[in-house]
């Protein structure tokens, strides 16, 4: 058992699951020699050659589709977009083909695809390259929409994209990549999707996340539990299909709920999660449910983009504002 | 000054627009039976055509595309392919599906308002009908790869319109297939209509088929309403994309004598007889006149033509207003591979408004 990083894990994941299955292909800009920008398909050219790691001409919106001609024809490719910035001319295809081509054919065809990309705020990074609108993709029929928050969920959770017959969108936080190290046993187990994950037990609130913000969830949870509060963290892994029983049931146990994203506010998941709240455990509620999430800006570039992201702070402001509701 | 590289796109004709052979013409131009097959499947295709948009104007049909005047470019690409070829077609192929085993029926099936109309056959391998523009040449392109992945024999037809060519999947498609050196064949229908703006508002090139040769293939010109140049032209391209993994571009030059669909009225924007200009080259009289000059066709025989190709129409279309429709709940069926539970609780209103229609 190894202890690995983020990005190790997803490269392990492919690496076992391209060696288990000759029909995986790996697909996108830079992927090959250099390993992709983040270095996620690191090695995996040598040991499963070129047929197989394919470094396209840099055009997203044909690697989109021409992911989709091979999952129709029995193969089934990994696409890597290198942010999610640069994902957008490939929307088509994704949400016009790859989302419906079970449908549209009655179940005749299917695109069993993993469209991977890195997102997020928090890497300093150029204009594009902070993004996280999840959001687009998680309104989508069709589409699975899955987000890893450490290492091992990165290995299981991409094991279970890569082996689902449909269509996912698989957002890597690209802040947590190299963020941290966690033992990852690489024996082919895969995570469920569709699931949310309780990663701490709590009675007093539930804090509801995914990806990166977990990070900063998780540290808000440590503070407050000197103060005396105890929140129960919910990582939603899944944000479509949404395991909103999962949330709801903790929901109706602390009677208090924040969702934090670090996408922007309106239109963004959390406002799908607080409203499932209202409409079914209202009467459970002891305070107004609240979203810590991204402002309604672009994304700023990197000398204000700590601004942006939720911090500890606001995460804790909520949640003393929660518990002035008794 | 130093010229690093030129090119020239070639023009394919062998039956001209008097229905007379041109030198060199292939051996299809010889096999009569060959072409009175062409001769009656081009005139089922129209016969189904007429009927389709009167069904449009009747109320029993949506929105139609019309095939009419392209028929040889359909028909002729349809004919070529092998049955382990993979089709990838546009909204206006019904030429070429109903040569790949689609049920007429089915074809109306879809236009009428309902999935199963891509179903085509339940073990077919082609492509569904794609409705975004341009889109579906880089799904050829990545049936191609698997294919040549897989190391079959057999290859990839894409078809779609000119005014597809103004899109960047369109270039992406065919960059891809340069650089991946797909077996893959990209069909141009030059109809000279992009809905209502003609093809030298498309592109200031003088041809589409010179397209390909910035992705680093050949392209070529086929008189579309040539339907002994338009079939030959892609059995050989589709021979070359099959054995040397070459991909090819056919551009096949011809009209669209309705308006874009039957939303559409070209009245509005199609100059004065043009369409009648056009109409002299169309592809099934051409066709016709030649078998008569060979002595293989009459009026008798276009008589009896006329009267089963009409009965079989008749026959697709009780088929397809008989129909059943589907129920309800298959909104959520196909959406996933397994239903997820976040969507079981849709899925129980959607069966309760079905029950309360039919209690």
């Amino acid at each position: 058992m190894a202890e690995i990083t983020l990005v190790e894990a997803i490269t392990t994941a492919l690496a076992y699951e391209m060696a288990a299955d000759d029909s995986i292909i790996v697909l996108g800009e830079d992927v090959g020699k250099d390993g992709g920008v983040f270095r996620a398909t690191d090695g995996l050219l040598a040991k499963f050659g070129g047929s197989r790691v394919l470094d396209t001409p840099l055009a997203e919106s044909m690697i989109g589709g021409l992911a989709v001609g091979m999952a129709v024809r029995g193969l089934k490719p990994v696409a890597e977009f290198q942010f999610m910035g640069f994902i957008y001319p490939a929307l088509d295809q994704i949400i016009n083909h790859a989302a419906r081509m079970r449908n549209r054919t009655r179940g005749r065809l299917h695109c069993p695809i993993v469209f991977r990309a890195p997102f997020g705020a928090g890497i300093h990074a150029p204009e594009h390259h902070s993004e996280s609108t999840e959001a687009y993709f998680a309104h989508t029929p069709g589409l699975r929409v899955v987000i890893p928050s450490s290492p091992a969920k990165a290995y299981g959770l991409l094991l279970a994209s890569i082996r689902d017959p449909d269509p996912v969108v698989f957002l890597e936080p690209s802040r947590l990549y190299r963020y941290a190290r966690q033992e990852v046993n690489n024996d082919g187990k895969a995570l469920p999707l569709d699931v949310c994950f309780t990663l701490c037990k709590g009675e007093d609130v539930t804090l509801v996340t995914w990806g990166a913000m977990v990070k900063e969830t998780l540290a808000a949870t440590k503070l407050l539990e000197q103060e005396g509060i105890s929140a129960e963290i919910i990582d939603v892994a899944t944000i479509k299909p949404l395991d909103i029983d999962t949330i709801l049931a903790s929901v109706e146990k602390t009677g208090r709920c924040i969702v934090i994203h670090e996408a922007p506010l309106t239109c963004g998941v959390g406002a799908e999660i607080i409203s499932q709240v209202a409409e079914k455990v209202m009467y459970s509620l002891k305070a107004p449910p609240e979203r810590v999430a991204g402002f309604d800006t672009i994304v700023p570039y990197a000398r204000l983009e700590k601004y942006y992201l939720p911090s500890e702070k606001r995460i804790i402001d909520a949640v003393h504002r929660l518990m002035e509701y008794t | 000054m130093k010229i690093i590289d030129r090119f020239e796109v070639e023009y394919f004709q062998y039956l001209d627009e008097n229905s007379e052979l041109i030198d060199d013409s292939p051996p299809l131009a010889h096999d009569i039976e060959a072409l009175l097959d062409l001769y009656r499947t081009m005139v089922l295709v129209r016969t189904m055509d007429t009927k389709a948009i009167a069904l449009q104007r009747t109320g029993k049909l949506g929105t139609y595309p019309s095939t009419r005047g392209q028929e040889a470019v359909f028909v002729g690409v349809g004919k070529a392919m092998a049955a382990t070829d993979v089709l990838v077609p546009y909204y206006r192929d019904m030429g070429t599906l109903i040569q790949r085993g689609v049920k007429l029926s089915q074809i109306l099936l879809y236009w009428g308002g309902d999935e199963r109309g891509n179903v085509f056959l339940n073990d077919s391998e082609d492509f569904p009908f794609s409705v975004p523009v341009g889109s579906q040449p880089l799904h050829a392109a990545g049936a191609a790869y698997a294919i040549k992945y897989r190391n079959e024999d057999r290859a990839v037809v894409s078809i779609c319109g000119d005014g597809a060519t103004s899109q960047g999947d369109f270039y992406e498609a065919m960059n891809v297939a340069g650089v991946m050196k797909l077996p893959v064949v990209f069909v141009i229908c030059n109809n000279q209509w992009a809905i209502s703006v003609p093809r030298h508002v498309q592109t200031a090139a003088r041809t589409l088929a010179q397209k390909a040769i910035a992705a680093g293939f050949v392209g070529e010109q086929i008189d579309g309403n040539d339907i002994i140049a338009v079939t030959h032209r892609t059995v050989e391209a589709l021979k070359l994309a099959r054995q040397e993994h070459q991909p090819r571009l056919l551009e096949m030059v011809c009209y669209r004598h309705h308006d874009h669909t039957t939303a559409d009225d070209a009245s509005r924007y199609e100059p004065k007889d043009l369409r009648q200009q056009e109409w002299v080259k169309e592809p099934v009289a051409r066709l016709r006149h030649y078998l008569e000059k060979q002595n293989a066709w009459d009026e008798a025989k276009e008589e009896a033509l006329r009267v089963s190709c009409a009965e079989e129409v008749d026959v697709v279309v009780k088929e397809y207003l008989c129909t059943t429709p589907q129920p309800l709940s298959s909104m959520f069926d196909y959406l996933y591979a397994t239903l997820p539970r976040a969507y079981q609780e849709q899925f129980e209103q959607l069966k309760n408004l079905e029950m309360n229609k039919h209690g």
